[in-house]
């Protein structure tokens, strides 16, 4: 394997954990809960250091998981107390965590090699420096097998509770009434995506981690209607902007893990644009269509009303339904000329005339309301 | 201890709950035999949902004991279906209605277990019980409120329950879904399932339920409709507003 096949392949597993987990953080509204536990975390991998001495120790990765817990434990904690909201409370106790990590490790800084930028923004191209050897063979980066290893927990875990994540998701009080405890999915889930931020943070560092875990299940929410292809519509997506990513750094010699999270974000545009139903085009294009559905309903009773009337000549013109109406004169033209095409009016001269199927359209409208 | 009727469907005694140290249930009692159709009336803040939240484990209560069929619910869940407020759950959620309907077979499931062939079936039996199997595979965000609601019933009648507990099944909905909801419970009651509805409307009360439980924060009344709807009970429930209440009871 190249370096650089190595270093994509990390960058894919990475990605693909993280938009595992951030699937159910974007559902259950805590998106920046990700933000939260991937700083926090810094604290635990330094006090479990402290205690193994090795930083390739698996130990690093249960101090992590904890001090994960404890972010949510203590987020909760200050809700509770009824002073302040999850947003105020989060922003409360994740920067005090992160900071106590970052005394610590300027502290200690001449003993550990682990340097305030790599916490931040990671160093994947360094993965393939170091190695895992088994029984005297290089099998490639520790990195990836270590990511490969949460990778695998994090799909174990989804398959296994997926249901009960879709119901306590979906509907916590019944989740609870019918005995799968919300409170302790909640806390499993969020072991998970502490777990997964501490593999992902040393790859892309604690800030991307966010842009990993939230950008490709939010391009998928808006792509999908059923949970499932949205959990592998958006490992697809974190593939996808693993591979661009690592090919848009190549090109312009720039961080692999920046460019990874600009192409998800870029990718999330592209949805929030042209998503088939969610999209905004499709949402503009959906209005314009009702919009002319309903000038047509209300051009077909407004003929309707002075039909075979003595002030039917003056009333139903397209003047005059153009001024009754305030359409402009484009609008009224365009309105007239669709319910011509669908043979709902007939032109005489100035006249507008109701065909049976306009009538039948006007008489229906005004039984709806 | 004196031996109950066991046919209680549901026993609450003294059942006290409070958000921080404010009572919002105060020392309820409440015996429902089983078999009827029960409205639970009261104005807003009254304890009505709250009660039906510690019922069903949801809250814990600062005193008292609840009955289902004689046993804590813990030990009765598959006894009990549950239709929450249809606005307590996102209907933006990526699923589909037949999704939403097996929910209530994850009870029965248990932890891990996938609902398979049966629990299809099962769960579209459910939708053509509220007219709703053509809807079966949409996704829920397309659906209209009384069509939630119908699909949260359809979730319920799945759960095949002997004792059911909804929150305002009618808010929100029009007549004609209404009127179906209505029928379908009545169609509960005679296979001899306990329905207890949060309600809301007085005029309705006589029509479509046997009991009633009149609350505000403490129990007012609970029993037959035309026994404990009296214009001196509406005041008690509902204060200075009863007086043109009291009318609409009568």
């Amino acid at each position: 394997m190249t370096p650089q096949f190595e270093i994509m392949m990390l960058a894919a597993v990475v990605a693909v954990a993280c938009s595992l987990c951030g699937v159910f953080l974007v559902l259950r509204k805590v998106s920046l809960m990700s933000d939260a536990i991937s700083h926090a975390i810094l604290l635990g991998i330094v006090l479990a250091f402290f205690v193994v001495k090795d930083f390739a120790s698996p130990l690093l990765i249960i101090g992590a998981a904890l001090t994960g817990i404890l972010t949510v434990t203590l987020t909760e904690l200050i809700i509770g107390t009824g002073k302040l909201k999850a947003d105020a409370s989060m922003g409360l106790v994740f920067p005090a965590l992160f900071s106590l990590g970052v005394i610590l490790i300027n502290l200690f800084a001449s003993k550990i090699h682990l340097d305030t930028d790599a916490v931040l923004l990671g160093e994947i191209a360094f993965a393939p420096f170091h190695r895992m050897t088994l029984f005297g063979a290089d099998v490639g980066p520790v990195g990836v097998w270590l990511m490969g290893a949460i990778l695998l927990a994090d799909i174990i875990f989804i398959a296994l509770f997926y249901k009960e994540l879709k119901l306590a998701t979906f509907d916590a009080g019944l989740a609870a009434a019918l005995g799968f405890s919300p409170a302790v999915i909640h806390y499993l889930l969020m072991a998970l995506v502490s777990i997964t931020a501490v593999g992902a943070f040393d790859a892309v560092g604690s800030i991307l981690v966010v842009a990993l875990m939230i950008a490709p299940p939010a391009t998928a929410y808006l792509l999908t209607q059923k949970l499932g292809r949205m959990i592998a519509v958006s490992a697809c997506l974190g593939i996808l902007a693993a591979v661009t990513g690592y090919a848009l750094a190549h090109a312009f010699d720039a961080s692999i893990a920046g460019s990874m999270a600009m192409m998800a974000g870029f990718f999330f545009l592209l949805a929030l644009l042209f998503a088939p139903q969610k999209g905004l085009l499709s949402q503009l294009l959906q209005h314009r269509t009702n919009k002319l559905n309903f000038a047509l309903e209300m051009l077909m009773v407004h003929l309707l009303t002075h039909e075979g009337k003595d002030e039917e000549a003056v009333e139903n013109t397209l003047r005059n339904a153009q001024q009754h109406m305030e359409w402009s004169i484009f609008f009224a033209k365009k309105v007239v000329e669709a319910s011509a095409a669908r043979e709902l009016l007939l032109k005489k001269g100035k006249l507008l005339l109701l065909t049976p199927k306009g009538r039948e359209l006007a008489r229906q409208s005004l039984v709806r309301t | 201890m004196t031996a109950q009727q066991p046919t209680l469907a549901l026993d609450v005694a003294d059942l006290t709950v409070a958000y921080d140290e404010k009572p919002v249930l105060w020392d309820i009692d409440v015996q429902i035999p089983s078999g009827l159709l029960v409205a639970v009336v009261g104005p807003n803040g009254a304890g009505k949902s709250t009660l039906l939240k510690t019922i069903l484990g949801l809250m814990k209560p600062a005193a008292g004991r609840v009955h289902i069929f004689g046993k804590p619910y813990a030990a009765q869940r598959h006894l009990v279906g549950y239709v929450p407020q249809r606005t307590s759950v996102d209907w933006d959620f990526p699923t589909t209605v037949l999704d939403v309907v097996m929910m209530g077979l994850y009870g029965k499931l248990g932890w891990i277990k996938r609902p398979g062939k049966k629990e299809k079936e099962l769960a579209t039996q459910s939708l053509q019980k509220v007219g709703m199997e053509q809807f079966a595979h949409r996704q829920i965000s397309q659906l209209s409120g009384g069509q939630q609601q119908r699909v949260f019933l359809a979730r319920a009648l799945v759960q095949d329950a002997a004792l059911y507990f909804m929150d305002e099944p009618f808010a929100g909905v029009d007549a004609t879904t209404e009127k179906a909801i209505i029928t379908l419970l009545q169609e509960l009651r005679k296979q001899g399932k306990t329905v207890i509805v949060v309600h809301h409307d007085i005029q309705t009360l006589k029509e479509y339920f046997d009991w009633v439980l009149l609350l505000n924060v403490r129990k007012i009344a609970l029993g037959p409709v035309h026994e404990s709807v009296t214009p001196q009970n509406l005041h008690k429930t509902y204060g200075g507003r009863a007086a043109f209440l009291g009318t609409m009871g009568g």
